[in-house]
């Protein structure tokens, strides 16, 4: 890791003051950060530690919805009684990932920014990443790219968001608030992560000189019906290979609103609006369940080593939804 | 080299090694790293330090007791642990939060010392495997892998017990894991050996020991119950 500053500050005001250095990074869980400054991928002269700062509570507003602070840790959020009963969802989605020791050093804040677990970008031996170096090349296009994205991924970057915590934002219609000198702007998740494009070195639309100081959720419609599902490699502590949230609001056996929203497989948690629309109206039989599983990949473009993900997701949509109408 | 060390009952690995020539040289040489609190508080609003990577000074709380160390910002808590203090029951692993072997307490809670800086942690209760119990008055987590064979090499048992103490707290406080059946249902956590699984996911060992640290939990959780 190479030497930086560290400066500690307690007012958001002065968190804000010190983005104005493009080579400062915040730092609150760490543990995407200073796996990402051991490796030599971020290399920031200033750290500025917001963990003290007063963005840690989670509190129901008036109007039914929740604001969650950017502070509060994975482990809290989960198991918050509030976010357990009405965002069973959520509480699923984050301990479907990391381990329990970075769940409770992770904050939400931080889960936003997560970067992709690329091998490519994450090893600076390959030089060929446009991620990390714009302009260098992919070597994810022609390499191993088992992990890598089947949907919305561009000629520059093919890599994926590794977050379980987003797909279920996602899926809740979450609202990033972000201040900045300017002011605090309200981002809705579905325009939060971009796609890669010309410019996969953004992961978010999140400004440099912006914090992010809360996620607030509407008033939940879904947490009768909704489920997480993961697959991966192995049964705990491993990044999705296809994750899927399912949100259902049923009107007796038909479907009054849908969510499906897809990890592992883009850039950014996948909505599978497509899919949402051949839902609604609909009674959950087979046949609509199929029919959903096949337009919520409409647009796949496998490489060498994940065409698998193509019927992965296909089938794990249908499980989702399955469990979901359970529930 | 002592050869009373070689007989004494219950050696050390660790005393042996410090005593052995190369590693005595080292620290010979190196300037004092560490005294015993001292009337100056750091303050806890940090200024930023004028040469990038200068030590500063930070003050830790580890086992009850106080440590104030010179630390380059970048140190990890892990090798302030190690290195710096001397306690060396914490161990690196994999130094990139996968393995789980630096696992330990921050005000009760179990982290990866790896992927924590030393100077983010002042004001904080820090446990490590040394502050748990020792060899006359073992942590019943300790007895359980003892009894059990929780372990066979034995280099990831820190972090596994430091970890399987939090984890039974955890599952007191009703916390909830991927193994919970209905995240929405209030009440105890039944500690099902796929909890305990899901639970310890975070402390790999490469021995394959698992049989024996499932076991030890589940006695352990079943004495505390």
């Amino acid at each position: 890791m190479r030497a930086f500053d560290y400066v500690r500050v307690k007012r958001v005001d002065d968190a804000i003051a010190a983005l104005a250095d493009p080579d400062t990074r915040c730092l609150a869980g760490g543990t995407n950060l200073l796996d990402l400054m051991k490796g030599y991928v971020v290399q920031p002269t200033r750290l500025v530690d917001i963990t003290r700062l007063p963005l840690a509570g989670i509190r129901v507003l008036p109007d039914g919805g929740v604001r969650i602070g950017a502070l509060v840790s994975n482990t809290d959020l989960a198991n918050d009684r509030t976010i357990r009963e009405r965002y069973p969802l959520l509480s699923q989605a984050l301990v479907a990932g990391a381990s329990p020791q970075l769940r409770n050093m992770a904050t939400v804040g931080g889960n936003l920014l997560q970067r992709t677990r690329c091998h490519y970008f994450t090893d600076v031996a390959f030089a060929a990443c446009n991620k990390r170096t714009p302009g260098a090349g992919c070597a994810a296009r022609e390499g191993a790219n088992r992990i890598h994205a089947i949907l919305g991924a561009s000629e520059q970057c093919i890599a994926v968001h590794p977050s379980d915590m987003c797909v279920a934002l996602a899926a809740l219609d979450a609202v990033v608030e972000a201040q900045s000198r300017s002011g605090t702007r309200r981002i809705p998740m579905s325009e939060f992560h971009r796609l890669p494009g010309t410019t996969p070195e953004r992961d978010t639309e999140l400004r440099r000189d912006e914090l992010i100081t809360a996620v607030t959720l509407p008033p939940s419609t879904f947490a009768d019906h909704s489920h997480y599902l993961k697959v991966r490699d192995r049964a705990s502590y491993a990044f999705a290979l296809v994750s899927v949230a399912a949100a259902l609001e049923m009107a007796g056996d038909r479907v009054r609103d849908a969510r499906i929203v897809l990890g592992g497989v883009a850039h950014r948690p996948w909505r599978a609006v497509g899919a949402e629309k051949a839902l609604v109206g609909q009674v959950l039989d087979e046949a609509a369940l199929a029919a959903a599983g096949a337009a919520a990949t409409d647009g796949a473009r496998p490489y060498r080593d994940n065409a698998f993900k193509v019927t992965l997701a296909q089938r794990a949509v249908v499980r989702a939804l399955r469990d979901a109408a359970r529930t | 080299m002592n050869p009373r060390w070689l007989t004494a009952k219950g050696v050390a690995r660790r005393r042996f090694l410090c005593g052995s020539g190369a590693l005595t040289a080292a620290l010979a040489h190196s300037p004092p790293l560490f005294a015993e609190a001292s009337s100056n508080p750091p303050t806890r609003d940090r200024q930023v330090t004028t040469n990038p990577g200068a030590a500063v000074r930070v003050r830790l709380n580890v086992n009850g007791h106080q440590y104030d160390l010179m630390l380059e910002p970048r140190v990890t808590l892990l090798d302030a642990l190690r290195e710096h203090i001397g306690l060396s029951g914490t161990k690196k692993g994999c130094d990139r939060g996968q393995c789980g072997a630096c696992t330990v307490l921050v005000n009760d809670q179990r982290i990866n010392a790896c992927l924590a800086l030393a100077v983010a942690h002042e004001g904080d209760r820090i446990r490590t495997v040394e502050g748990l119990g020792d060899a006359t008055a073992l942590d019943p987590v300790q007895a359980a892998f003892i009894a059990h064979d929780g372990f066979q090499c034995g280099y990831c048992t820190p972090g596994q017990i430091c970890s399987a103490v939090a984890m039974l707290e955890e599952a007191r406080r009703d916390t909830v894991s991927a193994a919970t059946p209905d995240v929405r249902r209030k009440g105890p956590v039944e500690l099902t050996d796929a909890e305990i699984r899901e639970r310890m996911s975070g402390n790999l060992c490469r021995c394959g020991a698992y049989a024996g640290i499932v076991a030890a939990l589940r006695d352990a959780a079943g004495r505390r119950a």
